[in-house]
């Protein structure tokens, strides 16, 4: 570590100003600071700091979706061998995800920090580690087959016109990987819906090739619920990619078709602890989500005019994006109400609305995303009143206390 | 029975160096250097000119813009040196002491036979008129202006901070003369906070004011948490704060009729070898405290106050205008630390919870341990800031320089120290005691 120390300190003044590669200074610096803390200390204000800072919180949030990344790389792995019909080992499913995966990962990584490294030396700033959180979830939210290019393109707007044209991570309306996902559903929604995406069938890298078995129908459960020709829900069954009906223990760890980071509640679950106990994620904007949703499924439910109506409410959170949206993009500080009384609010909107877009859009079965960036929209508004109650009691006290004086 | 106020908000910094409550004695210098600039919001003119001689009390400078507020020298000597900084602005001014102390005779007083004006005229001549400071701005009180109250604390919660009960020993009967005084300068009331710890008769017992007691961390002795949950300060209001340790100077004067700028400081920090409680007067040199006193081998900070609201100074620095506590901490310089962010090593302090958290007293460092970013994390100030007011909307008012906003939020309620733990626990590292500062004299400057 030592030799490495000396080393970036020999070629520091090569970045500096004046320097050969000064044009890479805030590479230079975003990764100094990434390998060694920098050793800046106070010059006003208080002379002690926490430990905590923004490279830190990323890293938690990381961790917090490393699960959910796991538990989906091997369901992609777990989907497509079941779609050919071969029985191959937990490991090679596992590796199979994982190498289906990586490729989404490294271009949305790749184009993103660039972008994020290239702007970041423009403004002469360091560069903000809000990119890999959002980085990460990217490929976690979009289909298994989205083409590549077609990552890169929604990454590069949405890190541009959601964000760094309104001055980077901080200053963003909208949630950054949301307007990705957004992005490429509504340019490209042929590869974003349908029963066609959600398995990758083909071989990848040359493994796992083979011919899909017969029945074979890649629709996911909100997929088929939104399109059934049923009468009630009493008569219809969720079914599986194989025409296998799916229990209720499939969806909750994460065994039914879906992008990677939504299928498995229970590694969701997993995630929402971590942030809860580290104090990461607010458990007030997830829990309020989930309130929402309960309340707008109550209400559908005793109004029901179709079986998606009747879908009582664990499916509605066991199914789609519901409980990732709610651990994951509600809570982004950035893009959230900043009041707590605010989250409470923001939070219970997203999922009524969530429910709402599910239950009552002929077209589209998931309302998350959709949700999600309404509220976002709507956060700023939420925390106005907030705090204008705190201003008009203010006023109300300095009002009384000048006629006292009069 | 007092009131009792609890604050649930705020932190207490688990840090090493607590001073043990002995006093082990009297420091002096061969010179005293008293800073200007100590004295927020005033404009100092020189009253002496080098080579002049000067008593304990006597005035060194005055206020450009009300030329009866006065401020006096701590020591009797020789003006030796004034040292100018850019624009000619007073930086210090050297006072050579003399080896026994010569006081100049404000001559003894009752405080009950004195009018009001008489009393304000008595410190303002004294020259120690500074030790009152006004909300709004945070800054020297206005003598010409009413304040609604006067705030007094009793209690410092700050990190590594000086018991008031140990240094107010003996000193009870100045506390009584110094609040009798403070009574008579507002039509208002006095109001003296104390913790529920406190011992001490004379801060327990305190008449003539109406007393609280405050239970709770870190900031529940700041006189602006206090004001807030007591009586906030509304538009157009002037309050006066102090500390319960600047009001026995002032009941000296009235007691003794001379100005004795004396504390009882507290050496504090990890890497003092012998703490505890030192007697000096302001302006004193601290060398002597720090010489073979102190972890050798490393780079050090020399602190003049608390970890969190004290000045920088360096090891040949002063005891500072409003200080009763010095503090030495490692500087962190020349530290490097690998992968801090993925660091699981029990020397981190975080106040959250993306540390593991353990049951002991830390030693921090200077460094910042981050880079400055935009505001992300929510929530992270309210909660270390107990007053009826959003931190964070406030800081951003501020930094627009959004008047209205910045009024509406309760800009004339808070002061720099009150955002001095949003500062420490602030993720984005942003210097917010500086915004705020620069926020209430960029206000004071447009209003008045």
């Amino acid at each position: 570590m030592k030799a490495l120390k000396k080393y970036l300190d020999k070629i520091k003044p090569n970045f500096g100003e004046g320097g050969k590669l000064h044009w890479l200074n805030s590479t230079y610096d975003a990764f100094e600071t990434f390998l060694f803390v920098p050793n800046t200390t106070s010059k006003t204000g208080v002379h002690i700091h926490d430990a905590r800072d923004s490279k830190r919180t990323m890293i938690i949030v990381i961790v917090a979706l490393l699960p959910a990344l796991l538990v989906g790389m091997y369901n992609v792995g777990l989907q497509h061998y079941m779609a050919v019909g071969q029985d191959v080992t937990l490991l090679t499913k596992f590796i199979y995800g994982l190498i289906a995966m990586l490729p989404l990962i490294v271009v949305s990584y790749v184009v993103g920090l660039g972008i994020e490294f290239a702007m970041a030396q423009m403004k002469k700033e360091e560069v903000a580690e809000g990119y890999l959180v959002s980085g990460m979830l990217i490929p976690m939210i979009v289909p298994i087959d989205t083409p590549l290019w077609m990552v890169a393109v929604a990454v590069a707007f949405s890190v541009i016109f959601a964000k760094e044209v309104f001055g980077g991570t901080g200053y963003n309306i909208f949630n950054v990987a949301l307007i990705a996902r957004a992005f490429l559903f509504f340019s490209y929604p042929s590869k974003m819906s349908g029963d066609q995406v959600w398995v990758r069938t083909a071989d990848t890298f040359g493994m796992g090739s083979g011919t899909v078995i017969d029945g074979y129908s890649g629709a996911t459960p909100l997929g088929q619920i939104a399109t059934t020709d049923v009468g009630s829900f009493g008569e219809f069954t969720f079914q599986g990619i194989t025409g296998q009906p799916l229990s209720i223990s499939d969806m909750f760890f994460g065994f039914i078709p879906g992008s990677v980071g939504e299928v498995s509640t229970f590694a969701i679950l997993l995630g929402a602890l971590i942030l809860i106990t580290t104090g990461v994620g607010s458990w007030k904007t997830m829990l309020s989500v989930f309130l929402g949703g309960l309340v707008a499924v109550l209400l559908v439910n005793s109004f029901a005019q179709n079986v998606i109506m009747e879908m009582p409410v664990y499916y509605h959170f066991l199914l789609g994006g519901f409980a990732f949206g709610a651990v994951f993009m509600a809570t982004d500080p950035v893009t959230s109400a900043r009041t707590e009384k605010g989250k409470w609010i923001y939070g219970f909107f997203i999922g009524l609305v969530a429910i709402a877009i599910r239950v009552f859009n002929p077209g589209y079965p998931e309302g998350m995303m959709l949700a999600i960036l309404f509220m976002n929209a709507f956060a700023p508004l939420i925390d106005f009143y907030v705090i204008d109650a705190n201003i008009k009691r203010r006023a109300k006290r300095s009002a009384v206390t000048s006629t006292v004086q009069q | 029975m007092a009131n009792r106020i609890k604050i649930k908000k705020g932190l207490q910094i688990p840090l090493l160096g607590q001073s043990e409550e002995t006093l082990r004695g009297r420091i002096t210098s061969e010179f005293v250097r008293i800073c200007p600039e100590d004295y927020h919001g005033i404009t100092p003119k020189l009253a002496v000119k080098v080579g002049d001689t000067v008593k304990a009390g006597t005035a060194l400078f005055y206020e450009k813009n009300k030329p009866d507020m006065l401020f006096a020298s701590p020591v009797s000597g020789v003006v030796t040196e004034v040292e100018r900084g850019e624009k000619r602005r007073i930086l210090n001014i050297v006072i050579r002491a003399d080896k026994s102390t010569v006081y100049e005779d404000f001559s003894s007083k009752q405080v009950v036979a004195l009018a009001s004006e008489e009393v304000k005229k008595t410190i303002l001549d004294a020259g120690i008129w500074f030790l009152i400071r006004q909300r709004p701005y945070d800054v020297v009180a206005a003598p010409d202006k009413q304040p609604r109250d006067i705030f007094v604390t009793g209690f410092d919660t700050a990190p590594l901070a000086p018991s008031y009960d140990f240094v107010l020993q003996g000193q009870e009967a100045d506390l009584q003369t110094g609040l009798d005084a403070l009574a008579r300068l507002t039509a208002g009331k006095v109001y003296l906070s104390i913790s529920t710890k406190t011992k001490n008769k004379g801060l327990r017992d305190a008449k003539n004011v109406v007393i609280t007691e405050f239970d709770g961390p870190h900031p529940a002795g700041n006189v602006g948490v206090q004001i807030n949950k007591l009586k906030p300060v509304n538009r157009g209001e002037v309050v006066w704060t102090l500390n319960a340790l600047d009001v026995v100077i002032i009941g000296r004067l009235f007691n003794k009729g001379i100005v004795d700028l004396t504390r009882t400081v507290a050496l504090t920090g990890s890497e003092v070898k012998q703490k505890g409680y030192y007697q000096m007067v302001i302006g004193t040199e601290l060398k002597s405290l720090f010489s073979q006193n102190v972890t050798e081998g490393i780079s050090l900070r020399y602190i003049s106050g608390n970890p969190l609201t004290g000045r920088k100074i360096d090891a040949n620095g002063v005891l500072r205008a409003y200080d009763a506590q010095v503090t030495v901490i490692p500087e962190g310089d020349d530290v490097h630390e690998a992968f801090g962010w993925a660091s699981m090593s029990p020397k981190r302090y975080s106040a959250g919870c993306t540390y593991l958290t353990l049951k002991k007293k830390y030693r921090l460092d200077a460094r910042l341990l981050g880079g400055p970013r935009a505001i992300i994390v929510s929530n992270e100030y309210d909660k270390v800031f107990p007053m009826d007011i959003f931190p964070e909307q406030l800081i951003k008012a501020i930094i627009a320089f959004n008047i209205d906003k910045m009024e509406s939020l309760g800009i004339y309620e808070v002061a720099p120290e009150d955002f001095a733990l949003c500062e420490f626990v602030d993720t984005s590292k942003l210097e917010l005691q500086h915004i705020v500062r620069m926020g209430l004299d960029m206000l004071r400057k447009e209003m008045e």
